[in-house]
């Protein structure tokens, strides 16, 4: 489903290039729940900007599906994205719009029709348990319930992956345990996540395979693994 | 197809109203501007008026001996009005020549009653017969002065106005094209000043929305979604711009116009205002709703590229 064939990356800043992933490989297979670990500024954004087509590989190729990522054209990535749900650490929702029309709108732009998205937006936020702040603003809700509403925004699609990029990063002990419980149970119904993150507990309590990286390098892949006493 | 544009127009509305402040924000800068380019107009009304009526004001005369017979006169003034430059030829006779000149002074009983008595003494009209011409260019009385100057009729030109103001015409005209120019570049100067003023005005309400624009990159928006309801804010930006400033520019005109008569006799601004009210208040909805979409549509751009 998802294939990092060595895949390098170096960014170039005013002439000083710093390499940000170096020979990366491996293979996610459907409905797998992956942990991408390591310390922060290791490489583990760059694998997620690379999936989702906003930053282009220097050397290998970024396969997804039917795509190859890396040589898809700016006006092809709409479409990819619509088979990928994204959470960010902040949240990332539209400022102006609320907890239902940011829903919404990720089916909006897949083009859905009206009825269906009556229908499917309620059912997700209930499914995260906001159906009482649906048309709340993103400014009226806590940390938690943002990242909720990015969770139901994300697996509105129904998509074939969900990458999460350190979700938990701006909550607490308890809001992210019920993040990663949502995960899971997405992950139940058969998408791929995919999650990015610097947490030790969370990676060792999952119990689900573990990618961990260290100076750009993939240095340990492990089914059922641990967070790296590295 | 339909879906997506109800969806943009829907989005477009929305933000326009959720984002009230900066909505007003922008729209009074953009009124500022409008105002500038509609006040640059009444500008070029008022000096377009000056200036023909200046230049109405412009003529020479050629004034006949005594003796000169009038089909004479009359064959002159034909050949004259065939004249590419000529606009009008005006011929006055010596009794009409009188008739002005009496009515000029019938309001002093004491000059008009000293001019019956000289006119008495002289036993006959003193005045010449001429003719009055008129150019449609000013500049054009140098080739009407040295036509008539060569006319087989020029036997009995006593004189031509011309030489006498020569140098007066020659400045009026001088004052005419530098008043025109510096109009004109001022009207480039202050135009390219309001638009960028505008452009600049919507690319930073947009870049204030920068990051949701790269979200809904993320979501998986193309770029005619993410585009669209910024470019409809743009035209509701430029539409009420449109209007308030015309507005706001009326009751001015309305009041300075009284004021602008007594300096240009000519010009009635308000009446030129509401007969023209179309026109103008057109042109000030085309600039400002071409302005909103074509800023909003180039500032977008640059936070497509996620």
């Amino acid at each position: 489903m998802i294939n990092f064939q060595g895949v390098s990356k170096i960014y170039k800043n005013n002439g000083r290039s710093t390499t940000a992933l170096e020979d990366i490989n491996f293979t996610i297979n459907p409905s797998e729940f992956v942990s991408v670990v390591g310390k922060s500024g290791v490489g583990k954004s760059t694998i997620i900007k690379l999936l989702i087509g906003e930053e282009k590989p220097t050397k290998g190729r970024v396969i997804f599906g039917p795509h190859e990522v890396n040589k898809l054209k700016a006006r092809k990535l709409p479409q990819l994205r619509r088979h990928i749900g994204v959470i960010f650490q902040d949240f990332r929702l539209l400022a102006n719009k609320n907890a239902y029309e940011n829903v919404a709108f990720a089916l909006e732009v897949a083009g859905r029709p009206q009825n269906e998205i009556k229908e499917f937006v309620p059912q997700a936020l209930k499914m995260v348990g906001l159906e009482d702040k649906m048309f709340n603003f993103p400014k009226e809700l806590s940390g938690g319930q943002k990242q909720r509403v990015a969770i139901a925004r994300a697996m509105i699609n129904h998509p074939d992956v969900i990458i999460a990029d350190e979700p938990t990063g701006n909550l607490d002990p308890m809001n992210s345990a019920e993040i990663i419980k949502l995960l899971l149970k997405i992950n139940e119904l058969g998408t791929i996540i995919i999650l990015a993150t610097h947490n030790k507990e969370i990676v060792d309590n999952l119990n689900k395979r573990v990618i961990s990286l260290e100076d750009g390098k993939i240095v340990k892949d492990e089914e059922k693994g641990k967070y790296g006493v590295v | 197809m339909l879906t997506a544009l109800f969806r943009i127009i829907k989005y477009g509305l929305l933000g326009f109203w959720r984002n009230g402040w900066l909505s007003t924000a922008t729209i009074s800068i953009i009124v500022l501007a409008l105002m500038v380019f509609e006040g640059l107009v009444i500008f070029n009304v008022l000096t377009d008026t000056a200036l023909s009526a200046l230049k109405d004001k412009i003529d020479i005369s050629v004034y006949f001996k005594e003796d000169a017979p009038e089909d004479e006169i009359l064959s002159l003034r034909k050949s004259l009005e065939s004249l590419a430059e000529v606009k009008k030829v005006d011929y006055i006779s010596r009794d009409r020549a009188l008739e002005i000149f009496k009515s000029q002074h019938a309001d002093d009983p004491k000059i008009s009653e000293t001019i019956s008595k000289a006119l008495e003494e002289l036993g006959e009209n003193p005045l010449a017969a001429s003719l009055n011409i008129k150019a449609y260019n000013p500049e054009d009385y140098v080739v009407i002065d040295s036509k008539l100057k060569n006319e087989a009729s020029k036997d009995f030109i006593e004189k031509i106005s011309y030489a006498q103001n020569e140098v007066v015409i020659n400045r009026l005209n001088k004052i005419i094209n530098t008043i025109r120019q510096s109009g004109l570049f001022l009207t480039v100067i202050f135009s390219v000043v309001s638009i960028l003023i505008t452009f600049n005005t919507i690319r930073l309400a947009i870049y204030s929305n920068r990051e949701e624009i790269g979200i809904m990159r993320l979501v998986g928006g193309s770029n005619v979604f993410i585009r669209g309801p910024y470019v409809i804010e743009g035209l509701i930006y430029g539409l009420i711009a449109g209007v308030l400033s015309f507005l706001l520019v009326m009751p001015i005109v309305y009041f300075i116009s009284p004021y602008l008569k007594i300096f240009i006799p000519e010009m009635n601004l308000w009446n030129y205002f509401t007969t023209n009210t179309f026109s103008l208040i057109g042109r000030q909805l085309m600039l400002g709703i071409g302005l909103g979409i074509i800023s909003s549509y180039i500032a977008v751009r640059k936070y497509l590229k996620i």
